[in-house]
């Protein structure tokens, strides 16, 4: 009972940015379907009324004070930089928007 | 395509169809660091000096909250009326653009801290309305990117481009409404006047510059048009049109002219048959229309999911609670308190919207309020708009007024003399009380001064003298003229005819 079909994973991995060969997607998607179903084990385990939850242990925010810290310089800052140009990080061409 | 089409005037495509619009405010937070590291916000600073392994996305760093960001994200919430989220979280939105360091925005998603709120305001003619507020949501701010070769500062033909992460990661506040509707014609003029609202309590809670020639407050415009029904058929009943997000409308006068512009495109293609496309378009400052620019299909997948680095954000009540109780009075309470105080009516209240600060100033420093708003809306907003400037970067002050109005108020200077002062103060020759030093512009109060004045007058004019003797009372304008003349203007009219008249009783 394979979640994740071939078209999925083909999707995913367009918006994710990985080049994968039509060999890949077929093993992919037979993974992950393997694992969408162990997890999905535990939708047996709980009915309704369980809220859904991200963490095992109910934990909360602990907060940072606004007090400016130290920050790189940016000769640091470029020091693993591909590119950089008057201070600033290269990238290549970009196409499509701004977000 | 778009280009060469014809417009639908705005008459015509509010006639034929229903505006529907949304807006999307993002106000950039003035904590002292970001959202996310102590990495201090402050501009103008050389580019990537105000970064660290958190803000540009370094393996193995963590974010940790600010807790101002949250605070004022609350104080906004309470401001707008939502209801505070007892528990919210922060999530990660993908996307690959520069702009991240990361390859996601840190933001919010289906557990917002603030959601179901509303504002309330007045358009310029004192129509009530109000703008539900879906959510308001916390997230941290992208970088900065500079298109380089091509043509100047466009994405296309763009040779590379290049970042700097100062601007990444500062904290911002997106502010979501729910669909605005049944506004009609006057959707262009709500649209404007709710940013307006939004910027005023943003100024007064002081959690933003609230500058949006700056980029401190951005606003994204949703608008789509539906068949209009005829009398007396339920309009909601109609199903909404397809949307088009109008990006980064920088300033007030930019969201009214692009609403108008949406409205006029859409109905242009909708009346041709055409179909509205779903997409973000760009407005443009100097034409006032919008362009095309990516179409919604292709990769508005954001895969959003819990951001594993956060735990969720829980606001004790009492937190809460002291928050809403230290909240500041909001505009629109204001506006009326003011009015109650000031006896002022609605036309008047009106007239004042531009100054209301400046009066409350004058008020403040001493003067009437009818005394403060004369000057404010009159004399000083004439000038002020001669020189295209905003009545505040005048160069007088509340207190300034306030000792004019005293100086009147004390027979030191008369409403006309009490001008020339005030020209003098704008000239830059100083506070009103100085202006009249040294101009000498003080009403001659000195009644043996003002008594020779005048019989120097009727010696001067004898044969009027014997008219207003004879009882030609209408003659004496003539005397108190030659006494004005002879003080150049600075004497009290009144008192000179009460001189005049004693003396040929
Ligand atoms: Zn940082």
């Amino acid at each position: 009972m394979s979640a994740i079909t071939r078209e999925d994973v083909a999707r995913l991995a367009a918006l994710a940015r990985i080049a994968l060969t039509e060999g890949e997607l077929d093993v992919m998607a037979g993974q992950l379907s393997a694992i969408v179903d162990a997890v999905a084990v535990v939708s047996s385990a709980v009915d309704e009324a369980t809220p859904a939850t991200s963490h095992p242990i109910r934990l909360e925010n602990v907060y940072r004070q606004d007090l400016v810290g130290a920050s790189l310089s940016q000769a640091e800052a470029l020091s693993s930089a591909p590119a950089a140009q008057d201070g600033q990080f290269r990238v290549p061409q970009i196409l499509g928007d701004e977000q | 395509m778009n280009q060469q089409m014809e417009f639908m005037s705005f008459d015509e495509a509010m006639q034929r169809f229903d505006p529907v619009f949304g807006i999307e405010v993002h106000v950039e937070l003035n904590t002292a660091t970001k959202m996310f590291c102590s990495c201090a916000t402050s501009f103008g600073a050389p580019p990537n000096t105000l970064v660290c392994p958190v803000c540009i996305g370094l393996p193995g760093s963590m974010p940790t909250l600010n807790k101002k960001a949250v605070e004022s994200a609350i104080r906004l919430g309470l401001a707008l009326n939502c209801s505070i989220a007892s528990m919210s979280r922060f999530a990660r939105k993908n996307y690959f653009y520069p702009d991240l360091s990361k390859n996601y925005q840190i933001s919010q998603y289906d557990e917002p801290i603030d959601y179901d709120g509303y504002v309330e305001f007045e358009l310029d003619d004192g129509t009530e309305v109000r703008v539900d507020i879906e959510r308001a949501h916390m997230e941290e701010d992208a970088a900065k990117l500079t298109h380089v070769g091509g043509a100047a500062g466009r994405i296309h033909g763009a040779n590379y481009s290049l970042v700097d992460y100062n601007r990444g990661g500062v904290p911002l506040i997106e502010i979501v409404t729910k669909p605005v509707e049944g506004m009609g014609e006057r959707t262009p003029e709500v649209a404007r006047a709710y940013v307006a609202a939004l910027r005023d309590i943003v100024r007064v809670l002081g959690i933003s510059d609230a500058r949006m020639d700056q980029g401190s407050i951005r606003a994204d415009v949703n608008l789509s048009l539906r068949r209009r029904v005829e009398a007396g058929q339920d309009q909601g009943a109609v199903p909404f049109g397809k949307r088009t997000e109008t990006k980064n409308v920088n300033s007030l006068r930019a969201i009214e002219l692009a609403v108008r512009y949406e409205c006029e495109r859409q109905a242009a293609l909708l009346t041709a048959g055409q179909p509205v496309v779903q997409e973000t378009r760009h407005f443009h400052e100097d034409t006032g229309a919008t362009t095309s620019g990516r179409s919604k299909e292709e990769a508005e997948d954001y895969r959003y999911f819990p951001e594993p680095d956060l735990l969720p954000v829980c606001p004790p009540a009492k937190w809460v609670a002291e928050l809403r109780a230290s909240l500041p009075e909001l505009p629109a309470r204001r506006r009326r308190r003011l009015q109650a105080e000031w006896g002022f009516t609605d036309l008047e209240m009106r007239d004042a919207a531009g100054v209301l600060d400046l009066i409350a100033g004058t008020v403040e420093a001493g003067a009437s309020p009818a005394g403060a708003r004369k000057w404010w809306t009159g004399e000083l907003m004439r000038t002020a708009n001669e020189q295209g400037i905003s009545p505040e970067e005048l160069p007088v002050t509340p207190g300034d007024v306030a000792s004019l109005e005293q100086l009147i108020a004390q027979g030191t200077l008369t409403d006309k003399l009490a001008r020339q002062a005030l020209a003098g103060t704008l000239a830059g020759e100083g506070p009103p009380a100085a202006v009249v030093a040294a101009r000498g512009l003080a009403v001659v109060g000195d009644d043996d001064a003002l008594g020779k004045a005048v019989d120097d007058a009727l010696a001067a004019n004898p044969e009027v003298a014997e008219k207003i003797r004879g009882g030609k009372t209408a003659a004496i304008g003539a005397i108190v003229g030659a006494v004005m003349k002879a003080t150049r203007g600075k004497a009290d009219a009144a008192k000179v005819r009460a001189l005049i008249e004693e003396r040929l009783s």
